[in-house]
């Protein structure tokens, strides 16, 4: 037998019908759904009097469109779309976990803390961060509203094999120095488009150092690197994330499970089409200045000149600049921020809100910072809440939030005025992303935590 | 979706080129939950305007669009097919149209007419003139016949025998359910399922 790669191993295990010069027929072992891509794909099941497959591998929460205080109810459009989803539930068979229950919260955060992603499963979604499932070992990645209808219908997909690429990140990981910072310095390195039409694996001693928070993170932004997916071997630090969950296979199940999940990481002399590597050592916590999340800097750093990028960059670069209102030059340190957002399925895990508690205990956000925490499901709040993480940020002048995707993109009624400028946990630094005319930087927890203290962007040895 | 094997009717004689998506439909148009609804929207800015063609009482009951070059460009949006076949179109013939609009036109049963300009033209001539002629979309000839007019269009067997079936991508998949039976049938017992 060839040597293979942990992709190209899972994605085989999957293949229900293969043609030479055909997209394979993939199967589909857990679909995940939300209120926003979902309405016209169970419309046409309807229309087309078909139903869905498999109800037990099909779950479905709100997350896009929720309001996370009851002081902002959601609009209309909003609404509706939330009815949809409970009616398209309730018709079709399907597990529901709305606005309100226990276990809702950001579709990317409730399935693994459930126990439903697992390694070596194949996952859709109709969100492009699906991706963040990788962390197990397992194939997932985000489809459109046609691909919705046909995986509720057929519990599989056409698609293409993606090539392979391994990014090996060796070393110890300097102090400070976050997984956010690790995906940030990975796409700085290989750029916005380093991973079109590929699956990336995380490999090296530094990407398995990271606990499971930090490989969803890394994971999570595989998508901003351009690629299909993103996916990390399992390992014991995997296995003992998954061990005990809801969902998670028990007793005897659970030795045939690992059996199987061992067997899973790249053989040796296994090939990939691309590979990068990247000395752990050289990272340090970034912050991004521009539109696009390969427009990063350190914190140590200043905005850049753009006329001291690569003659590709320096028109896009003038434009972000432009529209960040930034002046080439200025150390980024010396930039005030109006408002700081800990959320999203990139970082609002308990561990990134350990993480950002500790830096803000007993210390107060710098006043007209607005600053919010937005834990990644209600699980996740109600798990902070126990450790006393709540009182730690409502001292300090957070606002505590319910679970959503919320100021993450404006979708929601958390957005950023116009001109507004951000500290964010999220992952998309794109034009208006986080409301019309909203700037936004992306940064780990841990400076996102420090820059609401300081009002400025500022590391926790700053304080 | 529908299997279309021959459309013969009358047409409306759009002609513009480049004609985008937000033109078909709006993007407000997407906030909508259902699949249905959409054929008010359809060249919605445009019908505002009396003059427009589409407003013209003898191309009421037209089930046959001719545009201009590039038609369908911009989003992937498939609510501007769902627009147009439910404003009663079947087919929609222009010297080109934009990839992504006529690959989704496949998918919905919307017959997607690629023919030389000149052949275009004088459909655009003909329809213009009077427009009570007919003109018929040929799918298992992959050919355009109208009074003077001749003209084939290229479409592949795979499609071809799609569209003529009427077989969508979920009819194409579902042929193969016996297989798909089977692979469940080996899947490991322990795979999570949300009914435990
Ligand atoms: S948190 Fe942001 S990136 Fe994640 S699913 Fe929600 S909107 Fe998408």
């Amino acid at each position: 037998m060839t040597a293979r790669t942990l992709a190209e191993k899972v994605w085989d295990q999957h293949v229900v019908r293969r043609i030479a010069g055909e997209p394979d027929l993939l199967y589909i072992d857990l679909h995940l759904v939300h209120e926003v891509t979902s309405p016209q794909a169970f419309e046409g099941l309807r229309l087309a009097k078909r139903t869905v497959r498999r109800p037990d591998l099909t779950l479905a929460t709100m997350d896009h469109n929720v309001p996370t205080t009851a002081a902002t109810p959601a609009d209309d459009i909003s609404q509706k779309q939330m009815e949809a989803m409970a009616r398209n539930a309730s018709e079709f068979g399907v597990r529901l976990y709305p606005m309100g229950a226990p276990e809702q919260g950001i579709v990317h955060v409730i399935s693994p803390q459930l126990g439903l992603t697992e390694p070596g499963m194949t996952i859709v979604c109709g969100d492009s961060h699906t991706s963040t499932h990788g962390a197990f070992g397992a194939i997932a990645f985000g489809i459109g509203t046609s691909d919705v209808e046909h995986v509720l219908a057929t519990q599989t997909l056409w698609a293409d094999r993606p090539g392979t690429m391994a990014v090996i990140v060796e070393g110890d990981l300097p102090h400070g120095v976050w997984a956010k910072d690790v995906i940030l310095g990975i796409i700085a390195r290989i750029g916005v488009s380093g991973g079109v039409g590929r699956i990336i694996e995380y490999r090296g001693s530094a990407i398995h150092a990271l606990s499971m928070e930090g490989r969803m993170t890394v994971c999570n932004m595989s998508i901003e690197a351009g690629a299909r997916a993103g996916m990390i071997a399992p390992d014991d630090t995997t296995f003992a994330y998954v061990e005990k969950r809801r969902h998670a296979p028990k007793g005897a199940d659970w030795q045939r499970a690992l059996d199987e999940w061992r067997a899973l990481p790249t053989d040796d002399g296994a090939r990939f089409d691309r590979e990068v590597r990247i000395d752990a050592s050289e990272l340090r916590p970034y912050v991004s200045w521009g539109t696009n999340p390969s427009q990063t800097v350190t914190i140590d750093g200043h905005v850049p000149d753009p006329d001291s990028l690569e003659p590709t960059q320096r028109e896009a670069a003038g434009r972000a600049l432009r529209y960040m209102d930034l002046r080439a030059g200025t150390a980024i340190r010396d930039i005030a921020v109006d408002t700081v957002f800990l959320g999203s399925c990139t970082n609002a895990r308990i561990e990134d809100l350990r993480v950002a508690g500790d830096i803000v205990r007993g210390r107060k956000v710098m006043s007209g910072v607005r600053a919010l925490v937005v834990p990644g499901s209600m699980l996740v709040k109600a798990q902070a809440e126990r450790e006393g993480l709540d009182r730690v940020f409502r001292d300090a002048g957070f606002e505590w939030r319910d679970a959503g995707c919320s100021m993450c993109l404006g979708m929601n009624p958390d957005i950023l005025g116009p001109g507004e400028r951000c500290a964010s946990t999220s992952n998309r630094n794109f034009e208006g992303r986080q409301g019309p005319g909203g700037r936004t930087h992306l940064v780990s927890p841990a400076v996102a935590a420090a820059t609401a203290i300081a009002g400025h962007f500022a590391l926790p040895e700053d304080l | 979706m529908r299997a279309v094997r021959r459309v013969t009717g009358r047409a409306l004689p759009l002609g513009r080129a480049d004609v985008d998506t937000d033109q078909i439909i709006p993007a407000h148009w997407l906030k909508r939950v259902e699949r249905t609804g959409y054929g008010a929207g359809l060249f919605e800015a445009w019908r505002r305007d009396p003059a427009f063609v589409m407003n013209d009482p003898r191309y009421a009951d037209a089930s046959i669009l001719i545009a201009g070059a590039n038609f369908g460009s911009g989003s992937s949006r498939e609510h501007a097919i769902w627009a147009l076949e439910e404003a009663g179109f079947r087919a929609v013939i222009a010297p080109r149209l934009a990839d992504i609009f006529r690959a989704n036109c496949l998918k919905s049963g919307l017959v997607p007419v690629e023919i030389e300009a000149e052949a275009v033209a004088n459909l655009l001539r003909l329809v213009e003139r009077d427009p009570r002629a007919e003109i018929t979309v040929d799918v298992e000839r992959r050919s355009v016949e109208a009074p003077g007019v001749r003209a084939s269009f290229a479409l592949d067997d795979h499609a071809r025998t799609r569209l003529i079936q009427g077989l969508d991508d979920i009819a194409v998949t579902l042929a193969h359910a016996d297989e798909i039976t089977t692979f469940e049938s080996s899947r490991a017992a322990w795979l999570p399922s949300i009914r435990d």
